[in-house]
């Protein structure tokens, strides 16, 4: 049996075109032996949410700088819950106000990170997120 | 209801699930696929190979598009997209890139595109790729494009999978000694020269004439089978394409579906569908031989016999003979 590695998409809603905080990310990830899904910029949710079902990811990553992640975020989290993926982890990275990271963070989002975090540290969560909970129909 | 039926019925989140355990080689997978087998056998599947960047994943992302969107007025295909990226070899990790390529699918729900990483395999798929293939047939994807790793010479495995395999070339990689050497141009039913607004185009074509032509025909007819005009030999058509402005892809899907008649007229289809199930038994075989007598051998025997290797005491085929002699034993 082959040891289960860990699938993340990463994705860029919206229209920023500002994609180097999510290559950095997308490498990182690979890097620590995740495999990574990049999509490339300008994703809409719902392209976004059909990527995640058809790769069938335990993690979605949304890098958005654009500043409308308040619009984007939560049509994200409804798509992906109306797929039947609510145990799908989500992480926001960008520019992102602190008020508006508890608003994303009570709508399930697992984690926002800012300017100047270190990837190890994004790698840990993720890998705390998907093996620490338990993953249905993942046995 | 269970997983086979849910596939069976179209729904594409069980698909994706089951798609990831058989990717992972799991007891779920298995039981699934034993399932979804008997459903299996009709989808036409193309490999696309070729060296990295030569535009593979553009040209699959404009083949399905054509497939979606016929312009003769036939209904469409259900298209399936599996796509292999190599997987680092000293992390096992990987970045899936080919689905940036395809965005103009995005949204229609008669595709399903799955990226896959190589995982240590060499031959240009992932060891679950042939497996991976027959449950997306069973869901009923009639054209299963399957993207290989970026291919050197030798990566030429997807041949075995695939009924009809494209090789798409770019221009200036190379002479026409490059042309004429074993292994991946050989396995081409289709060549494209994609990128074919770029300069050397027509010598990167002469180069591939070339070498069709020092081969003769591909496949050669035969007359006693009944072979007659209608039967005749299989010649690998060279067509030009410039991906982004979706040119000359017209002309390839029929060339897909020309090779397609061509190996159900021939009998080959059928011929290709045996080698490729018992290629895929062989494989079962040795690696579930290998685990059995694995978990049969005495502890410490492997390593053992391997230090009295490394001490020249023995060579590898007295290793050999005494690692299986050994298991004839009854386990103790």
């Amino acid at each position: 049996m082959v040891e289960r590695a860990i699938r993340v998409l990463i994705a860029k809603p919206g229209l920023d075109g500002h994609d180097r905080g999510a290559k950095i990310i997308a490498r990182a990830l690979r890097d620590a032996g995740m495999e990574v899904i990049y999509t490339g910029l300008r994703q809409t949710p719902e392209m976004i949410a059909e990527a995640a079902l058809q790769e069938d990811v335990d993690v979605v990553g949304l890098s958005i700088l654009s500043g409308a992640h308040m619009g984007l975020v939560p049509r994200v989290m409804d798509l992906l819950r109306a797929n039947g993926q609510q145990d799908v982890h989500v992480f926001v990275g960008g520019i992102i106000p602190e008020t508006d990271v508890v608003a994303l963070k009570k709508l399930g989002v697992r984690a926002v990170y800012g300017p100047g975090t270190i990837t190890g540290a994004v790698v840990e969560d993720i890998r705390q997120a998907v093996t620490g909970t338990p993953v249905p129909f993942k046995e | 209801m269970d997983v086979v039926e849910a596939i069976l019925a179209g729904e594409r989140l069980p698909l994706a699930r089951l798609l990831t355990q058989v990717e992972n080689d799991t007891p779920v997978g298995r039981q699934g696929l034993d399932g979804l087998f008997p459903f299996t056998g009709r989808a036409h599947l193309v490999g696309v190979t070729g060296a990295p960047g030569t535009g593979k994943s553009s040209l699959v992302n404009q083949l399905a598009n054509i497939l979606r969107h016929p312009q003769n007025g036939a209904t469409p295909l259900k298209v399936a997209v599996v796509a292999i990226d190599p997987s680092s070899p000293f992390t096992g990790g990987a970045l899936l890139g080919d689905r940036l390529r395809m965005r103009d699918l995005a949204g229609d729900p008669g595709v399903f595109i799955r990226s896959m990483a190589s995982r240590g395999a060499l031959g240009g798929l992932a060891r679950a790729t042939a497996d991976v293939v027959l449950v997306l047939d069973a869901a009923g994807y009639e054209m299963i494009l399957i993207e290989t790793v970026g291919a050197g010479q030798s990566e030429v495995d997807i041949a075995r999978l695939a009924h009809t395999t494209i090789v798409v070339e770019a221009p200036g990689m190379g002479d026409d000694i490059q042309a004429i050497k074993a292994g991946i141009l050989e396995i081409a039913d289709i060549l494209v020269v994609n990128k074919a607004d770029r300069p050397g185009v027509e010598n990167t074509e002469r180069a591939l004439r070339a070498m069709l032509d020092l081969a003769g025909p591909s496949e050669g007819s035969d007359p006693a089978k009944g072979d007659d005009a209608e039967g005749a030999a299989w010649s690998t058509p060279v067509l030009r394409t410039i991906g982004p402005q979706a040119q000359g892809i017209e002309e390839v899907v029929q060339a897909i579906f020309e090779h397609g008649d061509y190996l159900r007229r021939s009998g080959k289809w059928r011929d290709l569908e045996r080698a490729r199930l018992k290629n895929e038994l062989d494989n079962l075989l040795q690696s579930t031989l290998l685990q059995q007598w694995n978990s049969r051998l005495p502890n410490g025997l492997y390593e053992s016999t391997l230090a009295r290797l490394c001490e020249r005491q023995i060579s590898p085929f007295q290793a050999v003979d005494d690692l299986l002699d050994n298991k004839l034993q009854p386990a103790s």
